[in-house]
C-alpha cells in the first residue's frame, strides 16, 4: 500500500471508531458467528436502533437463552443474561417486574424461543408482558449441528430428516398474533433498513413486541439443501420477498424456497401487564391498594 | 408463572432487577427446577427454593409426606456446586427459617433451600410474628465500587462477591457458562477449577462454626436420635419413652441439613455407642451421618417409605436395641 493511498481516502481521523464499537463490548471480540451468517447482521441493526431511538444504555436490558443468538447478549455493552435453553422470556419477565423502568429485550433464535421455550412465550404475549422479542430464525437449530426445529419447512433436509422434512413447521407471527402480541414484523437479514426500524419502534412501544429475522444458517442450512453461500441467500431474499404491512399472518407460512412475505402485520394497543394489574387491584381493593415498591436501596 | 421451569427462573431476572425473590413447590415440581438451581448457583444469584416433601418417586403421594428429596436438594442439579437447606419442623421455624433462608442467601450468593414436608407444611400452630423492625435482615451487598472498576465475580476475602442491580449503569453480563472475574465465557480448566471450587468453598463454614441445628441430651448420652423436619418431632416422643426406660438418649436435630454439619457429627461419634436416624425416606441422609462417623459409632437407620410419620415405638426400639 503506496503511502499516496493512505493520504487520499475520505479524512477519517486516527481515533475514528465504527459508530456502534460503543454499543458492543469489543473486548469480546471477535465473535463466534461463522462467515456469512445472518445474526451479526441483525446485531448491526439493533445497535443502530438503540442510536436513533436515543435509549438510555444504563436502563436497557438484554436478555438470550441458548444457541448461536443466545450469544448476543454476551456482545451487547448493556446489563446482559446470558440464561438457560428456552428461559430468556420468563427471566426478562422477572427483571421487568423486579425493576419496570428497564428496558427489557429477548434476543434468542427460533429454537430457543419456539421450541424448549415455546410455552414461555405464548404466556408472556398472552399477558402482554413489556418485552421486546427479537427472534433470529435461521430455521434449524445451529449451534448443534443443524437438527430440525419447529420452524424448519417442509421438505427442507436436516441434520435429523436426511430425506426431508414432513412436519409441518410454525409460522411464528401468526403464532405471536394468536397469542396476543401488540406489535408482530418479520424482517430478513437483507432488510437492514426496515429491520433497524422495526427495532426502534418497538424500543418506542409498549407491550409485548415481536420481530422475526429470517436469517441464513450457510455452514448447516444452505449447505447442506444446497442453497449457495451467505451472498446467494441474500439474494434469495431480495427475489423472494414481498413487502405487504399488514398482510394476515395466517398467509404468512414459509416455505423451502418459496415467497417470503415481509413487513409489519400487527400494531395495536392492549393493556400491559401492569396496568391490569393496577386496574384489577384498584378495582377490588380501592384506596387500599399501593402499587408494589419492589425496588429497594437495602433489599 | 405458566410452570415451575418460568418460575424458577423467573425469579433471578427479579433478583438480578433488585428484588428479593422464592418460589414454592413440591415432589414433581421440584424436580423440574433443578435446572434453574443449578444456574442460581453457576450465577451465584442469591433466591430461595420452598419444597414442601411428599412421597415420590413422580407423582407419588400428593399431600402425603415424606422426606425423600434431601439428596435431590444437594445433588439434583448437574455439575459440582454448594447450596444451603433449612428443615424446619414447626410453623413458627417456617416463618423464622424463611427469614434465614433469605439472609443466607444473600450473605453466601447462593440458591437457599427451605425443606419442609408435607406435616409441617400443613400444620396449624400458634405462629408469633414480632415486628418488621425487630427482623434482623442482611441487606444485599452492593458493591461500593464504580462501574469500570468493578468486576462481577471478584470473590472478597469470604469468597463471595459483592452485587449489583440491572439498570445502575455497571453493563455486567452473567451467564451459566464457566466464566472468569468479569463474568465473560472463559471455558478452560484454570477457571472452571477456580470457579467452580470457589462455589464449594464458600459454604465451608456450614459444616462447623455456622451449622443450625437444636440438641438436647447429649451430655451423658449414649445413643443419640439424628433427625430433621417433622420426624424430629416424632424422635422426641421416642427419646422421652428410651429415658424413661433408662437409657441414656439425646437429640441432634439437624436445621442446616446441607451443608451436612459434618463436623458436629464427627465430634460427637466417639462420645456415644450409636446414632440411631429415623427418616421419611428408604436411607439418605443416614449416608451422610455414616460419613460423618465415620466408624466411631454404630448408625443405624429406622427408614419409612412415606405416607405417614414414624409411629414413636418403631424408633424407640431402634434406640434400645442400639443401646445393648
Amino acid at each position: 500500500m503506496s503511502e499516496q493511498t493512505l493520504e487520499i481516502p475520505c479524512n477519517i481521523p486516527a481515533d475514528a471508531v465504527n459508530p456502534v464499537e460503543p454499543f458492543l463490548r469489543m473486548d469480546r471480540m471477535p465473535h463466534i458467528w461463522c462467515p456469512g451468517c445472518g445474526i451479526g447482521t441483525t446485531v448491526n441493526c439493533f445497535t443502530r436502533a438503540l442510536i436513533d431511538s436515543h435509549a438510555n444504555l444504563d436502563k436497557v436490558a438484554i436478555v438470550s437463552g441458548i444457541g448461536c443468538t443466545g450469544r448476543v447478549a454476551g456482545y451487547a455493552n448493556l446489563d446482559s443474561f446470558h440464561t438457560t435453553h428456552g428461559r430468556a422470556i420468563p427471566f426478562a419477565t422477572g427483571l421487568k417486574l423486579a425493576n419496570p423502568e428497564l428496558q427489557v429485550v429477548v434476543y434468542s433464535g427460533d429454537g430457543d424461543l419456539f421450541a424448549i421455550g415455546g410455552n414461555h412465550f405464548i404466556h408472556a404475549a398472552r399477558r402482554n408482558m413489556d418485552l421486546k422479542v427479537i427472534c433470529v430464525n435461521n430455521l434449524t437449530y445451529a449451534m448443534t449441528g443443524g437438527q430440525t426445529a419447529p420452524t424448519t419447512p417442509s421438505k427442507v433436509i436436516s441434520a435429523t430428516n436426511p430425506y426431508g422434512v414432513f412436519e409441518p413447521a410454525f409460522n411464528l407471527v401468526a403464532l405471536a398474533e394468536a397469542a396476543g402480541a401488540s406489535y408482530v414484523a418479520r424482517w430478513t437479514t437483507f432488510h437492514v433498513k426496515q429491520l433497524s426500524r422495526s427495532m426502534e419502534e418497538v424500543l418506542r412501544k409498549k407491550g409485548f413486541c415481536f420481530i422475526e429475522v429470517i436469517s441464513p444458517c450457510p455452514t448447516l442450512y444452505q449447505r447442506r439443501n444446497k442453497m449457495g453461500d451467505g451472498l446467494d441467500t441474500m439474494k434469495y431474499y431480495k427475489q423472494a420477498s414481498k413487502i405487504r404491512h399488514g398482510a394476515p399472518t395466517a398467509e404468512c407460512d414459509l416455505t423451502k424456497s418459496g415467497e417470503i412475505v415481509v413487513g409489519k402485520f400487527v400494531d395495536r394497543d392492549r393493556p400491559s401487564y401492569f396496568e391490569m394489574l393496577n386496574s384489577q387491584m384498584t378495582e377490588t381493593l380501592g384506596d387500599r391498594y399501593a402499587e408494589p415498591e419492589v425496588m429497594c436501596e437495602q433489599c | 408463572m405458566e410452570d415451575e421451569l418460568a418460575a424458577s427462573i423467573t425469579i433471578q431476572g427479579a433478583v438480578w432487577g433488585g428484588a428479593k425473590a422464592f418460589t414454592v413447590t413440591s415432589g414433581p415440581g421440584f424436580s423440574l427446577m433443578m435446572e434453574h438451581i443449578g444456574y442460581a448457583a453457576m450465577t451465584e444469584t442469591p433466591c430461595v427454593f420452598v419444597d414442601v416433601q411428599r412421597g415420590g418417586p413422580s407423582t407419588g403421594l400428593p399431600t402425603l409426606p415424606a422426606q425423600a428429596d434431601m439428596m435431590q436438594a444437594r445433588w439434583g442439579s448437574h455439575g459440582d456446586y454448594g447450596i444451603i437447606a433449612l428443615c424446619p419442623n414447626s410453623p413458627q421455624e417456617c416463618f423464622d427459617l424463611a427469614i434465614t433462608a433469605f439472609n443466607l442467601s444473600e450473605e453466601f450468593r447462593v440458591p437457599v433451600m427451605l425443606m419442609l414436608d408435607e406435616c409441617v407444611g400443613h400444620m396449624t400452630e400458634k405462629v408469633i410474628i414480632p415486628d418488621a423492625a425487630a427482623i434482623d435482615v442482611y441487606p444485599r451487598r452492593f458493591t461500593h465500587l464504580p462501574p469500570g472498576e468493578f468486576r462481577l465475580f471478584e470473590p472478597r476475602e469470604d469468597k463471595v462477591p459483592d452485587m449489583v442491580r440491572a439498570g445502575d449503569g455497571y453493563r455486567f453480563h452473567v451467564t451459566g457458562l464457566t466464566h472468569d472475574e468479569r463474568g465473560y465465557p472463559s471455558m478452560n480448566v484454570d477457571t472452571q477449577r477456580s470457579s467452580v471450587t470457589r462455589l464449594l468453598e464458600k459454604l465451608q463454614p456450614f459444616t462447623g462454626e455456622r451449622a443450625l441445628s437444636e440438641t438436647a441430651d447429649l451430655e451423658d448420652a449414649e445413643v443419640v436420635v439424628v433427625s430433621y423436619g417433622i420426624t424430629s418431632r416424632v424422635a422426641q416422643r421416642a427419646i422421652d419413652l428410651a429415658r424413661q426406660k433408662g437409657v441414656r438418649a439425646g437429640k441432634f436435630r439437624i436445621i442446616s441439613a446441607w451443608p451436612f454439619p459434618e463436623k458436629h457429627i464427627a465430634a460427637l461419634a466417639p462420645k456415644v455407642k450409636a446414632m440411631v436416624v429415623p427418616e421419611l425416606n428408604l436411607g439418605q441422609m443416614v449416608h451422610e451421618v455414616e460419613r460423618a462417623a465415620a466408624g466411631r459409632c454404630k448408625v443405624r437407620l429406622v427408614p419409612h417409605a412415606g405416607g405417614t410419620v414414624h409411629n414413636p415405638e418403631a424408633i424407640l426400639k431402634a434406640i434400645l436395641e442400639a443401646a445393648e
